[in-house]
């Protein structure tokens, strides 16, 4: 545990230590708002889903939506973290076109969730990654500058969507790190069903905190906050390039100022949003319009007996009940869509096989046609098919991979194309053994050269008693009646 | 009969319920009275032809049943009402008119109330003296250039003018009861929770409370009782059984015991008050009521508090007033400089001055020494009344400091403005229920007010005190109608 990926950035003999910690925005899987019964769907006509809280007209008042509340203790549960019992809504201050309220209700001093973990898989080894907290808050709506010359546009549909801010502590040490933490946190609440993790619809975006330090250095260096990063690509990049710009400042003997900066992709650089001093007063103070939020331990314990296995659950379920690899078992579980169809395609078919099948086939079929498992073409009745053709011996591994690449196209059953093309495997002894003889016969040449000591002519005889057999034989059958011919 | 207009809010649904008068009849007389006092200047918005339409339709269909049958009311122009303009006083919202109506008016209508109205207050109710707002001062029916109190300056200066029959106003420290004392009218602050603050424009939303304002005590049970309700759309609204409390209205107060709180002593206090104060003592007395000596020791602290914790979450409150989405916009070249243009000129001096406390109290670096102290205060005051009121039923305390005071004389020093509120804003401090009636004059003949606090909840026994103390004093308020024009 608490091994590094050594990633270090080296300088003239020196070796920089990149610390990484991610304040990570996850979008609350909800129909409707924090605080509003406004719908919450992504990609409708903007001002369309606001309601008159959302909009802050006067008088109206926040009221909390308790399901969101639920979804944050299941997530807080997922990453193994206390549960706050008591927590409190306060108000975040600033005046901004798409914060109507002039304020963003959020959790300050007194968050939903406290410390918890998330475990990394990492090649060499598992990484512990500290939770500092978990809370609760409002998500601004949208400024759009691109549309109309003249003025900025504002979409309210966002305003008042629930967001957990998942802030880390400073425990990440490189991109790849960064890499597999999103997606390990992203894992946990897809399989919680809390956030769908999409990045592309903006479910779940990060502030990247990055200090750098001389290698064994013990204390921390100032950091500086990248805000609003959207991809883990983006992420990584705005690392390396925030790591080597503050390298460059030490290097040349300068200090870095703590601030906040925001990532430009197009330059692969940061650049100073705000400094420290111009940072803003939020001016945070318990909202007034909301009771602090109690949580009884039956609801607690309600939800934790509704929690799903979880990745590493799972994973170790997979490698002690399936004997599967650590790395086959971390690559089944790390999408809840992947895991559900390795189970559904081995409920009536071979470990081992669906293993080799899911992981190598399938994921290469989706991944050249840039699909996520859930539109897979193949379902996992039709693939669990495949697998007992294989296995009972009706056809090979090889002509399995034709059947498959037929049943991608409309998830056909392998039956059927069995049937029809008449790919069944060969496995009649008396069969296998005349068109052995047959192949005897006619190579009586090489069969002397084989019985002389010539062993490796053996695959000779295999490959041509599979072109007799049209490729139907039973490998194995031809491996066992050849022997006894050729040795006999 | 008496005159319509000046009818308490009993006789009118019992002449309605009796058909002696008509929903119509009542609610032209009280238009017809409205156009001859504009010098008064308690309309901001007025809803008249609207409200005969509504009068002729409770005729024509009447339900006897509701509690409020056909009654025109106009209420303070703080309430969200469907329709009509509404604008807490303010210039930025001049021009607002809501599209939805407030929890509490719409339980006024649901008991087939019609609105009159919107009445004048203090910038989102920011004033003791309703000289604060955009719509300019309202004068006191009690004498020409008299203040009416603040906030609710428009409604005590309707109900006392015979402009409506009863009201609803807001009390955030002191809004309802004091504007009652100026004249000669009663007010109730319901405890905190009571009264659904959904729809209502938010000054400081850990105090904002609505309460009725009525000629009577009687009146203002039958007003509470309509308006209190729990409501899911307000987190802070609570959910208990309220009483039927026009029903349970009764006078007998024998063996209640009464505290008076040595701290309420105040220096520089009229020698009218201090001698309204012992009369008060000897009335409860005369009517079985025992008086303990009590203290609340943080009283003191409580004017300094709340001047903290008011303006901080009002300055947070009014931040949405800025330009974006409806109400008053000056444009400007861009965002930062329309949002300063907007604020600059929509609100007026006095809320300026509070966004401004606020905004320094919650400061970074200050939150400390004000806020938190000031919350942390809070909770004294609070358990003052909590201790006290192991040992008493109620409270009786004056209302305000002084009578009404003339336009203009406390404008230019709000320190002595904000010392109005002395007697009233502990109580919404700590929550409680507070209902100020009349009590008797001074020298010049000006109405002052009296008292009464309650346990939280616990408004039917200040309104069976008041009830009492209200047969007892036998109170006049000889308005003159000075102002009525032909």
């Amino acid at each position: 545990m608490s091994k590094n990926s050594e990633f270090l950035i080296e300088r003239e003999n020196k070796q920089y230590e990149v610390i990484i910690g991610l304040e990570v925005h996850a979008q609350v899987t909800s129909e409707s708002k924090l605080f509003s019964q406004s719908s919450t769907k992504f990609g409708a006509e903007p001002n369309t889903q606001v309601s008159l809280v959302d909009a802050a007209f006067p008088g109206m008042l926040p009221v909390i939506n308790e399901f969101c509340i639920e979804q944050a203790i299941k997530t807080g549960i997922g990453l193994k973290a206390k549960i706050n019992k008591k927590s409190v809504f306060d108000r975040k201050n600033y005046f901004y076109a798409d914060l109507p309220q002039g304020y963003q209700i959020s959790q300050y001093k007194y968050p939903i969730v406290g410390e918890g973990k998330v475990i990394l898989d990492m090649p060499n080894g598992q990484k512990e990654i500290g939770i500092e907290r978990l809370h609760l808050e409002q998500d601004a709506g949208k400024s759009i500058h691109d549309i109309d010359p003249n003025n900025t546009l504002v979409d309210l549909n966002r305003s008042g969507v629930a967001l957990m801010e998942i802030v880390s502590k400073p425990d990440l040490r490189s991109p790849d790190e960064v890499n597999v933490y999103i997606k390990k946190l992203r894992s946990i609440m897809r399989y919680l069903g809390t956030c769908d993790g999409n990045m592309q619809e903006g479910s779940l975006r990060a502030d990247v905190n990055v200090s750098v330090r001389l290698k064994g250095e013990t204390e921390f260096g100032t950091r500086c906050e990248i805000k609003n990063v959207n991809s883990i690509k983006f992420m990584q990049m705005a690392i390396i390039s925030e790591a080597n710009r503050q390298i460059d400042l030490l290097e040349e003997g300068k200090e870095i100022d703590q601030e906040t900066r925001l990532f430009d992709t197009k330059r692969n650089e940061t650049r100073s949003m705000r400094s420290k001093e111009d940072a803003h007063d939020y001016r945070y103070f318990p909202d007034p319009d909301l009771l602090p939020l109690e949580i009884s331990q039956e609801l607690i314990e309600k939800i934790k007996s509704d929690i799903p296995e979880l990745p590493d659950e799972k994973k170790k379920r997979f490698i002690d009940k399936f004997n599967l690899s650590p790395y086959e078992a971390t690559i089944l579980v790390s999408d809840i869509e992947t895991s559900n169809f390795f189970e559904e395609v081995i409920k009536n078919s071979d470990v081992k096989l669906a293993t080799n099948w899911i992981t190598g086939e399938l994921f290469a079929v989706l991944n050249e046609k840039n699909l996520e498992i859930s539109q897979s073409p193949v379902s996992a009745k039709n693939l669990s098919k495949l697998i007992n053709l294989i296995k009972d011996g009706t056809i090979s591994g090889k002509i399995a991979k034709t059947v498959f690449e037929q049943m991608i196209d409309g998830d056909q059953d392998p039956l059927i194309i069995v049937k029809e093309k008449g790919l069944k495997q060969e496995s009649d002894p008396k069969a296998i053994e005349e068109l052995i003889n047959k192949v005897i016969e006619n190579n009586s040449d090489k069969v002397a050269e084989y019985k002389s000591g010539k062993d490796k002519l053996f695959g000779f005889f295999v490959g041509q008693a599979m072109k007799e057999s049209k490729g139907k034989g039973n490998p194995q059958l031809i491996n066992k009646i050849l022997k006894e011919k050729l040795n006999g | 009969m008496s005159d319509i207009t000046s009818q308490s809010l009993f006789e009118l649904t019992s002449n309605i319920k009796e058909k002696k008068l008509s929903s119509e009849e009542i609610t032209k007389a009280f238009i017809d009275r409205a156009e001859k006092s504009k010098k008064l200047n308690v309309y901001v918005t007025d809803n008249f032809e609207k409200a005969i339409d509504q009068s002729n339709k409770f005729d024509s269909n009447p339900n006897f049943d509701l509690k409020l049958p056909g009654i025109p009311i106009a209420v303070k122009d703080l309430f969200c009402t469907n329709g009509v303009r509404t604008t807490a006083g303010s210039k930025i919202l001049n021009n607002f008119v809501p599209t939805y109506e407030s929890t509490v008016t719409q339980n006024l209508w649901s008991q087939g109330a019609i609105l009159l109205g919107k009445l004048n207050c203090d910038e989102f109710a920011m004033g003791s003296s309703n000289e604060t707002s955009f719509f300019g001062n309202v004068q006191n029916p009690v004498g020409e250039n008299l203040v009416p109190g603040g906030s609710s300056g428009g409604s005590s200066a309707a109900v006392a003018a015979n402009l409506t029959p009863v009201t609803i106003g807001t009390d955030t420290g002191g809004s309802i009861r004091q504007p009652a004392s100026f004249t000669g009218t009663v007010g109730l602050k319901p405890t905190y929770g009571s009264c659904s603050r959904y729809g209502i424009v938010a000054f400081a939303s850990s105090l904002d409370q609505a309460g009725p304002m009525t000629k009577n005590v009687r009146d203002c049970s039958m007003l509470l009782e309509v308006i209190s309700s729990f409501d899911q759309k307000d987190s802070t609204s609570i959910d208990y059984k309220r009483n039927n409390y026009s029903k349970e209205l009764s006078k007998d107060i024998k063996g209640k015991k009464i505290g008076i709180p040595k701290e309420y002593r105040v220096d520089n206090m009229p020698e009218e008050i201090e001698q309204l104060w012992k009369n008060g003592i000897s009335y409860a007395k005369d009517c079985g009521a025992e008086i303990i000596d009590i203290s609340l020791p943080h009283t003191n602290y409580a004017l300094p508090t709340y001047y903290i914790v008011a303006p901080a979450e009002a300055s947070s409150n009014l931040a949405r007033y800025d330009g974006v989405k409806y109400g008053f916009r000056s444009p400007g070249q861009n965002l930062i400089e329309m949002y300063e243009k907007t604020r600059s000129e929509g609100f007026g001096d006095e809320v300026k001055r509070r966004i401004m406390i606020g905004t320094y109290v919650l400061s970074s670096g200050y939150y400390d020494a004000y806020y938190l102290k000031a919350q942390k205060v809070r909770q004294l005051i609070k358990k003052d009344f909590d201790d006290v009121f192991s040992k008493v039923d109620a409270i009786l305390t004056p209302s305000t400091p002084s009578s009404a005071f003339k336009i203009g004389e406390k404008t230019n020093d709000p320190v002595s403005m904000y010392l109005n509120d002395i007697f009233t804003v502990p109580i919404n401090l700590a929550g409680l229920p507070g209902i100020s009636i009349p009590a008797g004059k001074d020298k010049n003949n000006y109405p002052l007010g009296l008292q009464v606090i309650g346990k939280p909840f616990d408004e039917q026994n200040i309104l069976n005190i008041s009830y009492a103390l209200e047969d007892k004093i036998n109170f006049k308020n000889d308005i003159s109608d000075w102002w009525l024009s032909e």
